[in-house]
């Protein structure tokens, strides 16, 4: 049963996340006083790309058409240990936060090179900076996940979310440093405003969409797909980690059931925070981008210092 | 038997070496065979050369699987076996030790020779083309191998030193091998002169060690205890020599001159094995021999491996040349290491073993991880050189195509480098992310907080790992040819240039799926240094890794494996069901700009570019543009050079230099060249000489 019950959170996530991704469109288009696509349009987006030929390159080599799956593969792992509708499954101690690091670097790592095997120049362009953007955010990134494992003293995200709502809601320094920092790192690791802009396609401001230029049909349905996937785990690493509420600690039907309605409405807030912090800021400059990612780093490094100082002994 | 194996394995070694010597010297007897014709005695004479270099190399992988096997059996039944040679001085005889500890990095020697001997036969081929003398590269590389395996079974200091020379000594030849480029002849006697240095340094600290006991054996300076001071003094300069053999900032500088301009098979036993050595002679002076560890030093050992790891994976990421970026990522690598060390003394010198069993075993765990990827990866990259003739980075591209098995094993190595699940590289960092992250145990806020920025800047690093690993796969791998050379290129055709990184390709994966039967069988090392081993990491059986309890941690690397092949599975089928449609081939998009060729792609210098520029002040850089009165509407080419300098040069070796030159001026004032100004010193001399007599 819990088994059963690991493997459909995972399919119930990716088969959701596309709405995700429509939900924050639409705020954003009614933020602009625009009309909005309907909610299901990623939905029929990728049920488009998925119907196209693809088109390969005709030096391509076997790397970039093994990319798509091994992107889609690694985030598919990514999603099965992080706890969404509940938590203590046992897909969730196969693998702790430092391992779900690793598994986003593995996906990004095959995508760069992906981006520099047909040998055009947006690739290159594409490739170098997510390469230089990851370097940084990561630290940072880790930094944060630092704070919280120290307090709770493990790195496993279930027994993390366990020690957060058995002390309930105290306003610790520690915490709100590391929520604002992973925030930080989260828009940069999705690649949104005003690290990147998913939504444009002039070269010399690309960065993600730089690098899968060359793909087509279904290898871009299922890289776009695993980037929705991205960003909306990102979504439920912020809400459940530092908000837990409401997350099935039981696996009756009730306790799901209120899970999944709380996933849903903190991922609903969320976006809504997303879709109005984009509309109020512009994208920056590529070369801004470290002072960004190191004041995330910051933050993070506040938190663990405020930590160490305040809050123990 | 397991000291038979290792006295087998050390003998073989020298076989191999002088067999080089023997064969040379009897091929260069003049042979009158009458009869037959120039061809036909040339193809005997390939055929006899090819048999000697064949013979030299078998003999040296039986060494390699001695040192395997003398060192696993040595690690795993955990006995220490001592013997006493009847050799060197006649009151000082050598004593020799074989236990967990040195059988370890017995093994490790064996893991690295073993794919070396199956490699070196087709690799050293195109040195006969050189004019280069074979004989001299066997030889030393058998005294090589044979000098790394003798530190290990040393127990005293005198032996120590004896085969910690022969080892330097040895490879000091096998850099200065190609010795036609005037670069390569500084490299080796740039490496030479640090060698000496660090070497001074070490006997000074058995120096420390031996006031305080009797004699020179090893036995002896455990017993001892020494004050607080001079077990202070004793342990930097220990740090002091041994870190410069590995390859710690700021002693590092010989390293990324060194390595590159042996011959790739050597570069891969000097990066992959030797700076292993002065890990283990760290270890065994720190732990084992000096005993009594204080915090403090652990925290000068967590730095120093900090600023390695840090400096080591920037500076290899600006690199062009593949061996020069490989070489500064072993600095990275060692400074991993010294990491892992340094936060086992910190735990040590603090009362809190549990923590510290973890530090060490990820210490030793990435010595095993680093000399297989990057073993992998010198020999791969060695392929490249002997199939292209290009070092340069820039050079390359587009070899997937032409060399596609060379790329897969290259491709498993980077994978491995850059700590990415669920290859070995991951399973060691994230051991150190563990160890790092029992600071909270401790009582200092201090060393509380320093900590975790160290386990950050860890992080930083492997994600930059990643980025020149990128780099490195993606310039010189994918992508178009960017030289006829690249573009010509044809896979390796010597079984043995395969099967040698093959095997170490194998081993990447398997010590990434296996973690906790490694670290079961590192249990004796920790037993030995620290009283103490890690019964929790295996408890939950083999699948599961859990160096705490299983709420604070756990990794199981094979339900991970299960999974990716799982997901992949699932892709696959979803994939071939959502879409039916064929795939089709067609000239490249590129925004429909078209006309796309090798000019056109980033380099290496553009892809490391957006770095260069963040962390600027880390290198010196000389960047110059030479637009020849270009503009944009005339079509001229325009020439851009960029230098990246190491920084260490500037701050600590011209200073260094420039002290040494002035004070050699300085006392050469004395030498005025004049017979009276030299008797009247002799006089002087023996007027003082009488004085201090007659009181």
């Amino acid at each position: 049963m819990n088994w059963l019950l690991a493997a459909i959170e995972p399919l119930l996530f990716i088969f959701i996340s596309p709405l995700l991704a429509g939900w924050i469109k639409w705020v954003k288009c009614r933020l602009q006083n625009r009309r909005s696509p309907s909610l299901v349009q990623p939905y029929r987006d990728l049920a488009k790309l998925f119907r196209k030929t693809p088109v390969v390159a005709n030096h391509a080599s076997w790397l970039f058409e093994a990319t798509p799956y091994i992107v889609f593969t690694s985030i598919l792992l990514a999603v099965a240990i992080v706890p969404s509708i509940a938590a203590h499954l046992p897909t969730a101690s196969i693998a702790d936060v430092i391992a779900l690091v690793g598994f986003l670097a593995l996906g990004r790592f095959f995508l760069i090179l992906a981006g520099m095997d047909i040998g055009t120049a947006f690739g290159g362009m594409g490739s170098s900076r997510e390469a230089t953007i990851a370097s940084l955010a990561e630290p940072a990134m880790l930094m944060a996940v630092f704070t919280l494992a120290m307090s709770a003293n493990t790195t496993n995200l279930s027994s993390a979310i366990d020690y957060v709502q058995d002390n309930g809601l105290v306003l610790r320094p520690s915490f709100i440093f590391a929520l604002a920092g992973v925030v930080l790192v989260a828009i940069a690791e999705t690649g949104r405003v005003p690290v990147d802009n998913p939504a444009t396609h002039l070269e010399l401001t690309m960065i993600h969409e730089a690098m899968i230029l060359e793909y087509g049909g279904r290898h871009l349905a299922l890289i776009e797909w695993a980037g929705q996937i991205r960003l909306m785990l990102f979504g439920v690493l912020i809400v459940n980690i530092f908000f837990p509420w409401g997350i099935a600690e039981s696996l009756t039907l009730d306790a799901l059931a209120i899970g999944l309605g709380a996933m849903v409405a903190k991922l609903m807030v969320l976006g809504l925070l997303l879709a109005i912090s984009e509309m109020m800021l512009a994208k920056m400059r590529i070369f801004r981008v470290q002072d960004y990612l190191g004041f995330a780093y910051l933050l993070s490094l506040l938190g663990m210092l405020s930590h160490v100082i305040l809050e123990v002994g | 038997m397991s000291l038979f194996l290792s006295y087998l394995s050390v003998l073989l070694a020298l076989a191999s070496g002088f067999l080089a010597l023997l064969r040379e010297q009897e091929a260069e007897r003049p042979k009158s065979e009458p009869g037959q014709n120039k061809y036909h005695r040339y193809l005997r004479q390939t055929c006899r050369e090819l048999f000697d270099q064949r013979g030299i190399f078998g003999l040296l992988m039986l060494s390699g699987l001695g040192a395997f096997l003398g060192g696993l059996s040595a690690l795993l039944t955990n006995q220490i076996t001592q013997d006493v040679l009847p050799l060197g001085l006649p009151w000082m005889h050598w004593h020799v030790r074989l236990d967990a500890l040195s059988g370890f990095f017995l093994a490790v020697i064996g893991l690295g020779v073993i794919p070396i001997s199956l490699y070196g036969p087709g690799y050293v081929r195109k040195y006969r083309e050189e004019k280069y003398p074979l004989w001299l590269l066997g030889l030393c590389t058998g005294l090589f191998v044979a000098g790394m395996e003798l530190v290990l079974l040393a127990d005293d200091a005198f032996f120590f030193m004896i085969a910690w020379e022969l080892m330097s000594v040895s490879s000091y030849f096998l850099v200065a091998f190609q010795h036609g480029h005037a670069a390569n002849r500084r490299a080796a006697f740039l490496y030479l002169l640090m060698a000496v240095v660090g070497a001074i340094a070490i006997i000074l600290a058995f120096g420390v060690l031996a006031s305080f006991s009797h004699g020179f054996d090893f036995d002896g300076f455990r017993g001892g205890h020494l004050p607080r001071f001079w077990g202070t003094s004793a342990f930097l300069l220990a740090l002091l020599g041994f870190g410069m053999k590995a390859g710690l900032v700021p002693g590092h500088a010989w390293l990324p001159e060194a390595h590159p301009v042996a011959p790739s098979h050597i570069s891969a036993l000097m990066s992959g094995v030797m700076l292993k050595i002065a890990i283990y002679g760290l270890l065994r002076f720190t732990f084992d021999l000096l005993g009594d560890i204080e915090w403090q030093w652990g925290v000068v050992v967590l730095m120093a491996g900090t600023a390695s790891a840090v400096l080591g994976i920037l500076y290899a990421f600006q690199q062009n040349n593949i061996k020069k970026l490989l070489a500064y990522s072993s600095i990275e690598n060692l400074g991993i290491i010294a990491m892992g060390i340094g936060l086992a003394m910190i735990f040590m010198g603090t009362g809190h073993t549990g923590p510290g069993v973890i530090g060490l075993l990820a210490a030793l765990y990435h010595v095993l991880n680093h000399s297989v990827f990057k073993n992998l990866l010198f020999l791969t990259a060695g392929s490249v050189i002997h199939q292209t003739h290009e070092p340069d980075l820039d050079h390359l591209g587009g070899l997937i195509r032409r060399m596609p098995k060379t790329a897969i094993l290259a491709l498993t190595g980077c994978v491995a480098i850059s700590a990415l699940p669920p290859l070995n590289g991951f399973v060691s960092e994230w051991l150190t992310f563990q160890a790092a992250l029992q600071a909270t145990s401790l009582e200092s806020g201090v060393l509380r907080s320093m900590i975790p920025m160290a386990a950050a800047a860890l992080a930083f690093t492997s994600a930059l790992a990643a980025a020149t690993f990128i780099k490195f796969f993606g310039v010189g791998f994918l992508g178009l040819p960017r030289t006829h050379h690249a573009a010509h290129s044809r896979e390796v055709t010597q079984l043995g240039m395969l099967s040698g990184p093959g095997l170490l390709a194998g081993l990447c994966v398997l010590l990434g799926l296996l973690p906790t039967i490694v670290i079961q069988a590192l249990e004796p090392v920790s037993l030995l240094l620290m009283g103490e081993t890690l019964p929790s990491a295996s408890s939950k059986g083999w699948l599961w890794l859990t160096p705490g309890t299983r709420s604070v941690a756990s990794y199981s690397a094979v339900f991970v494996a299960i999974g990716l092949l799982l997901a992949w599975w699932a892709v696959q089928r979803f994939t071939r069901l959502a879409s039916d449609s064929v795939q089709r081939r067609g000239p490249a998009w590129d925004c429909g700009f078209g006309g796309l060729n090798s000019k056109m792609q980033y380099t290496s210098t553009s892809f490391s570019q957006p770095i260069r520029r963040i962390f600027a002040p880390v290198w010196k850089l000389q960047e110059s543009i030479d637009s020849g009165g270009a503009t944009a509407l005339t079509n001229q080419p325009v020439r851009y050079q960029l230098e990246v300098e190491d920084q260490s040069w500037r701050l600590l070796y011209h200073p260094i230099g420039a002290l040494t030159a002035e004070t050699a001026r300085l006392v050469s004032r004395l030498q005025s060249g004049n017979i009276r100004i030299y008797l009247s010193y002799s006089f002087v001399t023996l007027l003082i000489l009488l004085g201090i007599a007659s009181l």
